[in-house]
C-alpha cells in the first residue's frame, strides 16, 4: 500500500512535467505578433523577394549576402524579377524596416530566436550616425 | 527481405503519405493539426495512467532484485551499496544511476572464444553509448520544443537552445545552403543515434533474431519525426510564427489553423501524434516501467527479511511445535529427542539435555 501511494505520486509528478505547457499557459491567449511596416516599407510594397519567401528564408538570404559581400566583394543582388539591390542589412533592409523593435524583434522574441546580426550591426544606423 | 521490418517501414511511409496528402486539403488540415493531436494527448494521458496503475496492482510474488555486488552481510564484509542496495536511499541512488546513466547497459559484455580456446568476456559499450546519445538528444529536443508551446519562453528553454546551438556550422554553396538558422546539434545526434539503433537490429545477428515489428516501428517513426523536423528547420523552411500560432492555439484551447503552414509541418505533427498515441501501448512504456521493475527497485535483503508472497492463501499447517505438543509424551516414552522436555519428565533424563541442545544449533 505504501508503494501504491508512491506510484500514484510518481504518475502525478510525471503528468505535471509532461503537461507543463498547459498549466504554464493556463489557457490564456498569447497574442500573435504583428509586424509593423513603416510608411516607406508600405510604399515599396514588395521586399527583395516575395513575403512568403522572406518569412521563411530571410535569415539564409542575409547569410548569403554577408558571404557574397565579405568574401567575394559582390554588392549587387539581382532578384528573380531582375531588380537590383545593394546587399546590405544596414542600408537596404533597415532602410525600409527602420523599426527593428516592431518589425524584427516581435517575431524573433515570439519564436525565441536570438539572431547574432545585432552583435555587429547597430540597431538602427539612421539613429546612431 | 524481412517482413518484421518491412511492414513497419511501409506503415510509417503510409502515415507520411496520409498526412502529406491530407495537408493539401483545407478541411483535413483541421483534422491533422487539431483533432488528431488532441486525441493523441488524451490517449497518452489515459493510457499511461492505466498502464502504470495496472502495474501497481500486480503482486510481486518473489523478491527478485538483480544483484551486481556483495549483499549486506557481516560488518567486516564490504557491502556494495548501490549494486546490492539494502535500504530505501540506496535503492533511490541505484535507480537514479540506472535511469540517468543506464548502468545495466554499460555492463553489457560479449562472450568470445579466444584462439587458444579460452572463454573471454569483452566490454561491449556501443549499445550504451548509442542509448545515452539517443535518450539525451531526445530529451534536449523535447525541451527545445517548449518554445512552441509557451509564451513567454521560459529561461531554461532558452538556456538549452543556447547550449544546443553552441557550434555554428554554416555551409553556403549555390546548390547547398545549410546552417541558418543556427544548427541544433541534438536533432542530428538523435537522427544518427536512431539510425545506429536500427542498424544494430539489422546487422547484429543475435539482435536481429529477437527483433520484431514493434521494435522497428518506433525506430522508423522517430526517424521520420527527426527527419521531418530537420527538413523543415534547415531545408524546406516553414513560417515559424504561423507554426507557433497553431501549437499555442492547441495549448491555450483556442485551436485554429493559421495561413501559410506548409504540408511538412502537418506531417511532423501527425507523426508525433501517432508516436504519442502509440506510446502507452508499446515498448516505449519503459519510460514508466523502469521505475516499476522489481529487479531494480527491490532491496537485496533476502537473507535479512522474509518476502511474503501476496498470492499466498492461508494453508492449514501443522508446525513441528504443534506436532511435538501433541506427541511429546509418546516421543519421550520411546526415547525420541524432543525440543521441550515435559515438566515431570525433565528430571528423568538430565544427561541427554545438553547434547540435544548442541544438535539443535
Amino acid at each position: 500500500m505504501k508503494s501504491k501511494a508512491l506510484i500514484v505520486t510518481g504518475v502525478v509528478i510525471f503528468f505535471l512535467i509532461v503537461l507543463f505547457p498547459f498549466w504554464y499557459m493556463r489557457g490564456k491567449a498569447a497574442p500573435v505578433p504583428e509586424v509593423e511596416l513603416t510608411p516607406k516599407a508600405k510604399a515599396a510594397q514588395k521586399c527583395v523577394r516575395s513575403t512568403e519567401y522572406m518569412k521563411a528564408e530571410h535569415m539564409q538570404l542575409l547569410d548569403v549576402w554577408r558571404d557574397a559581400v565579405v568574401r567575394e566583394g559582390k554588392r549587387i543582388y539581382v532578384n528573380p524579377e531582375g531588380k537590383e539591390f545593394n546587399m546590405s542589412l544596414s542600408n537596404t533592409c533597415l532602410d525600409c524596416h527602420s523599426n527593428k523593435a516592431e518589425f524584427c524583434d516581435r517575431c524573433h522574441n515570439y519564436a525565441s530566436v536570438r539572431p547574432y546580426c545585432w552583435s555587429c550591426h547597430i540597431e538602427n544606423p539612421k539613429e546612431k550616425s | 527481405m524481412n517482413l518484421r521490418y518491412i511492414v513497419p517501414l511501409i506503415a510509417v511511409i503510409l502515415l507520411f503519405l496520409i498526412s502529406y496528402l491530407g495537408a493539401q486539403v483545407s478541411g483535413l488540415q483541421y483534422l491533422l493539426g487539431v483533432v488528431v493531436p488532441y486525441l493523441a494527448i488524451i490517449t497518452f494521458v489515459l493510457g499511461f495512467a492505466y498502464r502504470v496503475i495496472n502495474w501497481s496492482r500486480s503482486p510481486v510474488p518473489f523478491s527478485i532484485p538483480t544483484t551486481g555486488g556483495q549483499q549486506k552481510s557481516l560488518p567486516w564484509i564490504q557491502h556494495s551499496k548501490f549494486d546490492s542496495p539494502a535500504n530505501g536511499w540506496q535503492i533511490v541512488v541505484r535507480m537514479a544511476l540506472e535511469i540517468f546513466t543506464f548502468r545495466s547497459l554499460f555492463r553489457n559484455t560479449r562472450m568470445k572464444l579466444t584462439q587458444g580456446g579460452r572463454l573471454s568476456y569483452q566490454l561491449e559499450i556501443f549499445l550504451w553509448v548509442g542509448a545515452l546519445a539517443f535518450h539525451y538528444a531526445f530529451l534536449v529536443v523535447l525541451i527545445r520544443h517548449l518554445r512552441f508551446f509557451t509564451e513567454p519562453v521560459p529561461f531554461f528553454v532558452q538556456l538549452v537552445e543556447n547550449v544546443d546551438s553552441f557550434f555554428r556550422v554554416e555551409i553556403i554553396y549555390p546548390a547547398f545552403k545549410f546552417g541558418v538558422p543556427g544548427v541544433y546539434l541534438s536533432g542530428f545526434v538523435l537522427l544518427a543515434a536512431v539510425s545506429y539503433l536500427f542498424f544494430r537490429r539489422l546487422f547484429v545477428r543475435q539482435v536481429k533474431y529477437i527483433s520484431i515489428a514493434s521494435d522497428y516501428f518506433p525506430l522508423f517513426l522517430i526517424f521520420g519525426i527527426a527527419l521531418s523536423g530537420i527538413l523543415m528547420r534547415y531545408f524546406a523552411k516553414i513560417d515559424v510564427t504561423a507554426a507557433k500560432e497553431l501549437t499555442l492555439g492547441l495549448i491555450t484551447f483556442r485551436p485554429n489553423i493559421p495561413e501559410g503552414v506548409s504540408a511538412i509541418f502537418f506531417v511532423h505533427v501527425f507523426l508525433v501524434s501517432i508516436f504519442i498515441a502509440y506510446f502507452p501501448f508499446s515498448k516505449l512504456m519503459h519510460l514508466g516501467g523502469v521505475f516499476l521493475s522489481p529487479t531494480r527497485n527491490m532491496p537485496t535483503d533476502t537473507r535479512a527479511r522474509r518476502h511474503v508472497n501476496p498470492w499466498n492463501y492461508p494453508v492449514p499447517v501443522h508446525t513441528y511445535d504443534e506436532y511435538e505438543d501433541e506427541f511429546r509424551e509418546k516421543m519421550v516414552e520411546v526415547g525420541l529427542p524432543v525440543e521441550k522436555m515435559p515438566e515431570p519428565a525433565a528430571a528423568k533424563t538430565p544427561a541427554s539435555e545438553p547434547e540435544q541442545a548442541e544438535e539443535k544449533e
